[in-house]
């Protein structure tokens, strides 16, 4: 069996023309999606002998598994949700709802990874589009610090560079494609113009190019260790200004290196300087599949993208205080949710190990790192495989996700509304 | 089972003025007679009952509210609600969080609320946050106005082309009506330009905004649409742009059409100007020409947020405040930008405006062709409704206000000279009735036999801001939700949306255009019905 236009929910890019094939209950092909969207859909596509549940490392009734997560949590005084980024929206508004009763810290993947994206909007606000104005108009391409060709490997042919549009008819030949970065990825093969900088300089490097869009002159002195000449960024400010429809695609290597959202309001402030002159956008290159979906969920529960504390019963917000690597490597969460994320794997070392000492509970489709220390583990189905749901793209267009398999698992937004049950029973307002 | 006895109904589409009669209700609807044994009485002695309040344009959900959301922290840390064992928490400001914004209208008595501009590609997202937005029914306009495909059916003169477009539009993102924000200006201002005036053409489509107007103008009408095109014209918030307004009006040539917040489009004066109020000359023409209608989009003083599909404005207004600026341009149909703003009693501008909201409330004899709005958040929260309304009429308190205000630019309006006070009847027709009417949503705005029981009681205050406010008893569906200010109940309400027909071989074409120029699938875009409108309402088409 075929099924056309399956949604794939793996990275921010959320292509919505894949054809899946299904044989024998197993997915076996996964047409038109890239390496990484294909590794997806057939690794998840196949039957799986894991628990439903496991307490303790040990296979576990699922009821059973629901009422001991549930106690671990209610009991907590400061427990933590976090993850969601590749989970539907149905789960993450469930796992809103649950950090309210819990009166807990619910926190996405957002924060160590576009969190410096969301502040920048905060305090500059944020000139942006949907991907096809990009399509249909952009003239000039601009990666900075993101290696599309491997983190995101249809951007640029679905999106950004090869593909045609209204106004760009002759697709790549319309385009002028810039890649900033600190090495040169493979990226860097699809540009016309690379620039390698030197780490830890693109806030000094985009601060250049605002004085230069503003017409001011600087001296080649104040460049010297950047890895850019002063010539080079002239001709880079010029073609930001002679472009017609320019876009800035930010990538993590800004987000998460020295600088962090100093750098991100650094590049929000330069596109907003460049509408002066001309159009100009920019798209944060979100990671995870719905990682922007949680940014919006949150956003439209409780005000706040990431980082939400509702100890008070009410929202607040704010980085560094209620956020996953502050929570935790501070020591002061006591219990531990985590839905569709591997934190165990990828935080800092003093957060991970306070995931070892509290109880953690983890849901995931399949084994990880967080799920081996889990005290309670769910395996879930997946979304977009499995269940449908919602998901955004890392430009906030909403899709669809379809159903290809039957799974004998729970969905996270199952799960999610069980814990959710017990845990009112547990614990009345 | 419930019967309200005994209170001084005011139900303008029945023409009950102030009557001291009982009001029944079984089964989510009112009846000519109830048994209550086993129900509920309420002795409305002394109070005001109306039916529940409608809100014919506001922005509550959707892609461009939850951006104002996230961008602005600020706005909703003073503002909270914290949660209780019926209903969950959230945050205020002007942007409130989805389920404040649910509560917060059902505690004012309003259970009618239609936002006004969802880009259709972000469809899904608004059904998603309706359906985290508790008690009100809904719906959405759909932005149609900078459509491209549709742009370039009125260029080909395929004018049939475009309605069948327009219909196969409206089901698949399942919202109810069709919206024009600055036709062609913001598709111009995805390459950074504007229109200026109805007869610039929309470089690189051939059209022009008068052409857009009428042709999507004559679409809602041949599709039998409830509720007519509903229209942001150009050049919104320039010195100057009555003139383009009222080229609108006399565009539309007896066609029927809602212009939206039209205080922000009476502005005499030059470009870059001060504002001189023309809604005198505007409310004239709307007095004349019973085809259009209207609603205010009243300035409050205050902070708000300035959110809205004219990007262009949105750089504009960023331009004037220096404040943060979010803008966002939508493959193919729309854009929106977002900015905070305060408006300031003592600024000549926004005193201006402030006073030609009022003189168009005070000017236009008909209450069934203006509706009270602030498009919120953009003039105001809605949170400000009690205290317009007590504007409206209490002629003293008005006078009072007007102390407080620029005075030079005060005495450049007519309001000083308008003694006009609304009645309560005038004010159940500008804030249910009307509204309701222009809607085309029959079961709403009014309390006849048949209508849904969303009924608001209102204690009797010479205060009409108290009064209004904080509402004694608020039914929905039947239901008592707030009962002494209190909320008792969370419940959901429903969405409605239309579902005109359309010739089936327009998908050929629309496929087409999906191939080349959007970036998702054609199959992959109509909102799926069960799984985002649980509690879905089809409004009939008259076509």
């Amino acid at each position: 069996m075929q099924v056309d236009n399956v949604v794939c929910a793996f990275c921010g890019c959320v292509c919505d023309d894949i054809s899946v094939t299904v044989e024998a209950g197993r997915i076996t092909q996964a047409k038109n999606a890239c390496v990484l969207g294909k590794a997806w859909f057939l690794s998840h596509g196949q039957p799986s002998d894991r628990p439903a549940a496991m307490i303790d490392g040990q296979p576990a009734d699922l009821d059973k598994a629901v009422d001991t997560a549930a106690r671990f949590l209610a009991q907590a005084r400061y427990p933590l949700i976090y993850g969601l980024s590749s989970t539907s929206c149905e789960a993450q508004r469930q796992a809103v709802a649950l950090a309210e009763v819990l009166g807990g810290c619910i926190d996405c993947c957002t924060s160590v990874c576009h969190g410096p994206s969301g502040m920048a909007l905060q305090g500059i606000g944020e000139p942006t589009c949907t991907l096809g104005e990009v399509k249909n108009r952009a003239d000039l391409v601009i990666y900075w610090g993101s290696n599309p060709a491997e983190s995101h490997p249809r951007h640029m042919a679905r999106y950004a560079v090869t593909t045609k549009g209204m106004f760009i008819p002759r697709g790549r030949k319309d385009r002028t494609v810039v890649l900033i970065d600190v090495r040169p990825t493979p990226s860097a093969r699809a540009a016309d113009l690379f620039f390698q900088v030197k780490p830890g300089k693109d806030f000094e490097l985009l601060w250049a190019l605002r004085a230069l869009v503003k017409g001011q002159v600087l001296d080649e002195v104040g460049l010297v260790g950047t890895g850019m000449t002063l010539a080079q960024l002239t001709d880079l400010a010029e073609r930001m200004k002679r472009c017609r429809f320019g876009v800035l695609f930010l990538g993590q290597g800004l987000t998460q290196s020295r600088g962090k959202h100093l750098n991100t309001s650094a590049a929000f402030l330069l596109v907003r300087d460049l509408n002066s002159v001309t159009k100009f956008a920019l798209v944060p290159m979100r990671g995870h599949g719905n990682v922007t979906g949680v940014d919006n969920v949150l956003g439209w529960q409780t005000g706040y993208p990431f980082g939400v504390n509702f100890s008070r019963g009410y929202p607040r917000f704010n980085p560094g205080e209620f956020t996953v690597v502050d929570v935790l490597s501070r020591g002061e969460a006591d219990a531990a949710l985590i839905v569709a994320s591997d934190p165990v794997a990828s935080l800092p070392g003093k957060a991970r190990q306070r995931l070892t000492e509290v109880p953690t509970i983890a849901l995931d489709t399949h084994e990880s790192e967080t799920t081996r220390i889990a005290r309670v583990a769910f395996t879930t189905s997946t979304a977009g495989i499995h269940v449908e749901g919602t998901v955004y793209r890392m430009d906030n267009v909403p899709l669809h996700l379809r159903k290809v398999l039957p799974s004998p698992y729970s969905s996270d937004e199952e799960v999610l509304g069980r814990l959710l049950a017990r845990v009112k029973e547990l614990k009345p307002c | 089972m419930l019967r309200i006895v005994n209170g001084e109904v005011y139900d303008p589409i029945n023409g009950i003025n102030g009557e001291v009669r009982d009001i029944c209700v079984q089964d989510g609807q009112i009846v000519a007679d109830v048994d209550v044994t086993g129900g509920r009485t309420i002795d409305a002695t002394g109070m005001v009952v109306m039916p529940g309040g409608v809100d014919m344009h506001c922005h509550i959900a959707g892609p461009k509210v939850n951006l104002a959301r996230k961008m602005r922290p600020e706005d909703h840390r003073n503002d909270v609600m914290p949660r209780t064992p019926i209903t969950r928490s959230g945050t205020g400001g002007s942007v409130p969080s989805t389920f404040t914004t649910g509560y917060r209208y059902a505690a004012m008595g309003y259970t009618t609320a239609f936002d006004a501009a969802v880009p259709p590609l972000a469809a899904r997202h608004a059904h998603e946050e309706f359906n985290d937005t508790p008690v009100v029914d809904k719906g959405f306009f759909v932005l149609m106005g900078n459509n491209e495909f549709i742009m370039q059916r009125i260029a080909a003169k395929q004018h049939e082309r475009a309605r069948d477009y327009a219909a196969w539009l409206l089901q698949a993102a399942k919202g109810y009506a069709i919206k024009l924000v600055n036709p062609g200006g913001v598709e111009l201002w995805k390459f950074g330009g504007n229109v200026h005036t109805l007869d610039d053409e929309v470089t690189g489509f051939g059209v022009t905004p008068r052409q857009i107007i009428q042709n999507l103008a004559d679409v809602s009408k041949e599709l039998g649409l409830p509720h007519p095109v509903h229209i942001h014209c150009n050049n919104l918030g320039i010195a100057g742009n009555w003139e383009t307004t009222l080229e609108t009006m006399k565009a539309l040539d007896g066609r029927r059409a809602h212009l939206t917040h039209i205080q922000f489009h009476s502005y005499g004066g030059k470009p870059g100007g001060l504002f001189v109020s023309k809604a005198a000359e505007l409310a004239e023409y709307v007095n004349a020409h019973s085809n259009l209608t209207v609603d205010v989009g009243q300035v409050m003083f205050g902070d708000t947020t300035s959110m809205t599909g004219d990007g262009p404005l949105g750089y504009l207004l960023y331009q004037v405040t220096g404040r943060k600026w979010a803008n966002v341009d939508v493959e193919t149909e729309e854009g929106c930008g977002i900015v905070p703003i305060e408006y300031k009693d003592k600024n000549h501008v926004h005193t201006t405006q402030w006073a030609i909201g009022l003189e168009w409330f005070l000017l236009i004899n008909d209450p069934w062709r203006i509706a009270l709005t602030t498009d919120h958040p953009n003039g105001a929260s809605f949170m400000s409704y009690p205290r317009i309304i007590r504007l409206l009429m209490d002629r003293e308190h008005r006078r009072e206000m007007m102390k407080q205000v620029h005075p030079k630019a005060l005495a450049k309006t007519h309001l000083p000279e308008l003694d006009r006070e609304y009645s309560l009847y005038e004010i159940a027709i500008i804030t249910r009735a009307g509204p309701a009417r222009l809607l085309g949503l029959k079961n709403k705005g009014h309390l006849g036999i048949g209508a849904d029981a969303d009924i608001t009681i209102y204690d009797k205050d010479d205060d009409k801001e108290k009064m209004f406010a904080c509402p004694r008893y608020v039914i929905k569906d039947g239901r008592i939700l707030v009962e002494d200010g209190h909320l008792r109940e969370d419940t959901y309400g429903r969405t409605f949306f239309v579902a005109p027909a359309y010739d089936p071989a327009i998908e050929a074409d629309i496929r087409e255009h999906f191939d080349k120029y959007y970036t998702i699938r054609f199959e992959n875009y109509p909102v799926q019905l069960e799984h985002y409108l649980p509690r879905h309402q089809v409004v009939a088409c008259s076509g």
